[in-house]
């Protein structure tokens, strides 16, 4: 079972081989650059020369500063993850808030100069930053984390690792800089053009392959319920990301290409590219986080092992036909509709299932809510994962979508499960692994997570509620008719109405941004070894780890 | 009784399980959209992009329009009642990619083609609260004074012929032609575009001649949507029928 030959070391045959890579590749980048038939794609050749040629520079310091300790776990790229994912969060819902503030103040914060900084680009930024570059680099960083502590072995690939987490971020750089210029492909979270899908499916690969890598040298007999999870969401997310950007080029030097399929068929395959974004981008691998986390942090074993298997088991094979339920009513065929409203409603089980796994865990530790506002994010993640996975399922009911469809439910729906489920799983392995990581006993304040915790608390409550009541309004006015048989409203009386909810989201997505730099600060302390002078009502026991790979029992 | 401890143990059987797991719902839900004759209607009309309309759709792309306006009257009374006849699969046969959209934060545009001026979508284009002072839509100013580019415009409809849309070699040999005569009706070329692709609106959009401006293919886009087919001569019933 543990076969080494993944696990080369740094300035060794990985670092020659990513070297030659990195190298063949800054060729390409230079030739393209040279034939480019516009400047957009000039400059992304730029942008992809200069990240390789760091990439190569920093193979050298690498090689220079001599080898890694083979025999300690990786922890350094856990860190760089954790600090990209902080640094991500923030830009997101900063972004986030300014287009909050256009819709609701639109002669304030649109310019006719900087069309570049209208809604329609800056719309992608801001969910591609919260879900990929924030998510993402979560995921990322909480998986290299937990493969190595389960497996109990080094992350393997030697300088590999770290190809993925750069590339990664170079990834983010293209696309985010392509949204602002106006390369987009148009399909929702999955803007970015060819060139970027093809750079993204070489890391993707390469994430695959030093998981995997990893779990082969473990020195345990059984794969932890959280890698199962992780390796769904890597392997999933790569096949939605391959099909989905299926392609043609209009020059192989130019940014455009324009989709494989059309219509009807390209819009299904959009849509389960899009709601599989969320069943295994935002719950496969938020529930890996979950399934570490929370047993982690109550110290409390995972409630029900047979649980985790049937809800895992069940979530992936059904959530991949729920996605046409974002295309009731449209030229999409019956059969379709209506297969994906029934497995969207078969998806409450499973969703639930890990809900209920993961509170339970708590089982006997309930106390800790009380005293730990890290275990009390943790397990608020997992509530409002609950909620929105009930929501969900209501909403793909073709009568109730013919309602709440084209509507800001949808966005307060999205909200609940992005603000709540995901940033707050996230928050919460971020709060416990900055300690761990830092070697430091506690975090610099425990009141400041407990002031994180509630100003976001009240934030996504206002943003949600304020989307539900607009959607909800708005759906209404569209079909209102008056007593003599005509539509009621014209479009912009209900664009109108929607003024004070939108002010409402802003001050929401404000506090919840509020919070994420409460937190930041917070980090940025325990990081530094500061801790602050507060009296605590019990003291949280975090266990200082090593950092040594233990032997196997 | 199933020993999952096989998966626990066996990290390649556990990927090939979830690969087998999670391929099963896309098979059978997109694949058969592919040869079931009945997804996509029969009718008249439905016709490739004249390249000035095609470097239109571009820029709304690039805009991202479709992040706030959706392009699918669905059949319900008050939709059908408010922007016309519920949308058809044929009607976006050639969208590559589609351009259905998600949200309405501002009104569907599936059938926009013709309901208002072209001063009008200018005019509203570069500043849309002159006209709706309740609007909460960008300002395109910039669109006016931008030259449009199309010097790809040939590449363009060949990577699209590629994956299916019929542009004929004529079509794409006066792509170039077709876009400066589609901007001026008394143009030598007016009549050959016309031909090439029925119904086109041949005029200039911006009302500034002096200038094939960004404005021009964008108006002329949004001029042409949910126009082609003729709904007077269209039998819904007959066509439902064989979904």
């Amino acid at each position: 079972m543990a076969t080494q030959s993944i696990g080369g070391r740094p300035s060794g045959v990985d670092s020659l081989t990513l070297g030659g890579l990195l190298a063949a590749l800054a060729l390409v980048a230079i030739f393209a650059a040279a034939r480019a038939v516009e400047p957009l794609f000039q400059f992304h050749a730029y942008v992809f020369l200069a990240g390789f040629a760091l990439g190569i520079l920093g193979l050298v310091l690498g090689a220079r500063a001599g080898q890694s300790d083979e025999t300690r776990y990786n922890e350094a790229i856990v860190r760089a993850g954790v600090v990209a994912s902080m640094f991500w969060g923030v830009v997101g819902l900063l972004v986030g808030v300014v287009i909050a503030c256009q819709l609701a103040w639109p002669s304030i914060f649109y310019f006719d100069d900087y069309g570049f900084l209208n809604f329609g680009r800056l719309r992608p930024l801001h969910t591609s930053a919260v879900i990929f570059a924030f998510g993402g680099n979560v995921l990322l960083c909480t998986s290299f984390y937990v493969v190595q502590r389960t497996c109990k072995a080094r992350l393997a690939g030697g300088v590999w690792p770290w190809f993925v987490f750069w590339g990664y971020q170079l990834f983010i750089v293209i696309a985010a800089t392509g949204y602002v210029t106006g390369v987009t492909q148009s399909r929702e979270y999955a803007e970015p053009e060819w060139y970027a899908d093809l750079w993204l499916t070489l890391v993707w690969v390469a994430y695959l392959l030093v998981f995997l890598g990893t779990i082969w040298k473990r020195k345990e007999p059984h794969i932890y319920v959280a890698n199962w999870f992780y390796l769904a969401f890597i392997v999933t997310v790569a096949m939605l990301h391959i099909v989905n950007n299926l392609a043609m080029p209009a020059s192989f030097a130019g940014t455009r290409s324009y989709s494989l399929f059309s219509g009807v068929q390209d819009a299904l395959t959009q849509w389960w590219y899009g709601h599989n974004a969320v069943g295994f981008f935002l719950t496969a691998g938020f529930l890996a986080i979950m399934y570490y986390f929370v047993p982690k942090r109550a110290e409390r074993p995972v409630y029900s092992y047979r649980l985790s298997i049937i809800h895992f088991w069940a979530l992936i094979f059904t959530y991949i036909w729920a996605g046409p339920h974002h295309l009731h009513y449209t030229a999409l065929p019956q059969w379709a509709q209506t297969l994906g409203m029934t497995f969207s409603i078969m998806l409450w089980m499973p969703s639930w299932g890990g809900m209920i796994n993961g509170l339970m865990t708590l089982s006997g530790a309930w106390d800790k809510l009380r005293t730990d506002p890290v275990l009390r994010m943790l397990v608020v993640s997992v509530a409002f994962y609950g909620m929105s996975t009930f929501e969900g399922p209501v909403m793909s009911i073709r009568a109730v979508n013919a309602l709440s469809h084209y509507t800001d439910w949808t966005i307060g729906h999205v909200h609940s499960g992005a603000l709540g489920w995901v940033g707050y799983v996230s928050f919460g392995a971020l709060y416990c692994l900055v300690p761990w990581l830092w070697k430091r006993q506690q975090l610099y304040s425990l009141k400041l997570v407990e002031w994180h915790f509630w100003v976001s608390t009240i934030g996504i409550l206002f943003y949600i509620v304020a989307m539900w009541v607009s959607g909800i309004t708005q759906g209404l006015m569209w079909r209102a008719y008056n007593d003599l048989g005509v539509l009621q409203f014209s479009f912009v009386e209900t664009v109108e109405q929607m003024h004070i909810y939108y002010v409402i989201r802003v001050l929401g997505g404000a506090l919840y941004l509020s919070g994420a730099l409460i937190m930041a600060y917070n980090l940025w302390r325990t990081a530094r070894g500061d801790v602050a002078a507060e009296k605590t009502k019990d003291s949280v026991a975090i266990a200082p780890q090593s950092g040594v790979i233990q032997a196997a029992e | 009784m199933f020993d999952h401890g096989k998966f626990e143990r066996h990290s390649l059987l556990l990927t090939v399980g979830i690969l087998a797991v999670v391929s099963i719902g896309g098979i059978v839900e997109i694949a058969p959209l592919f040869y079931l004759e009945s997804t996509i209607e029969d009718v008249d009309g439905v016709r490739p992009y004249s390249p000035l309309e095609l470097a239109g759709r571009d820029i709304y792309i690039r805009e991202g329009c479709y992040n706030c306006h959706s392009q699918m009257v669905r059949p319900l009374r008050d939709e059908v009642e408010r922007y016309g006849h519920y949308s058809l699969a044929a009607e976006s046969k050639y969208d590559h990619p589609f351009q259905w959209g998600s949200k309405r934060t501002g009104p569907d545009l599936a059938r926009v083609g013709g309901k208002y001026s072209d001063a009008w979508q200018v005019q509203h284009l570069i500043n849309p609260r002159s006209l709706v002072p309740e609007s909460i839509m960008p300002p395109y100013k910039f669109l006016v004074e931008k030259p449009l580019d199309y010097a790809l415009i040939e590449a363009k409809m060949t990577a699209l012929r590629r994956v299916g849309v019929p542009y004929s070699d004529e079509m794409i040999a006066s792509a170039k032609a077709d876009i400066a005569a589609q901007v001026d009706e008394f143009s030598d070329g007016a009549s050959a575009l016309a031909a090439r692709y029925p119904k086109a609106q041949i005029r200039n959009f911006d009302g500034d001649p002096s200038q094939i401006s960004e404005m021009d293919a964008l108006v002329a886009y949004l001029q042409m949507l949910g126009t082609l087919v003729d709904f007077s001569t269209f039998d819904a019933v007959n066509t439902d029928a064989r979904r």
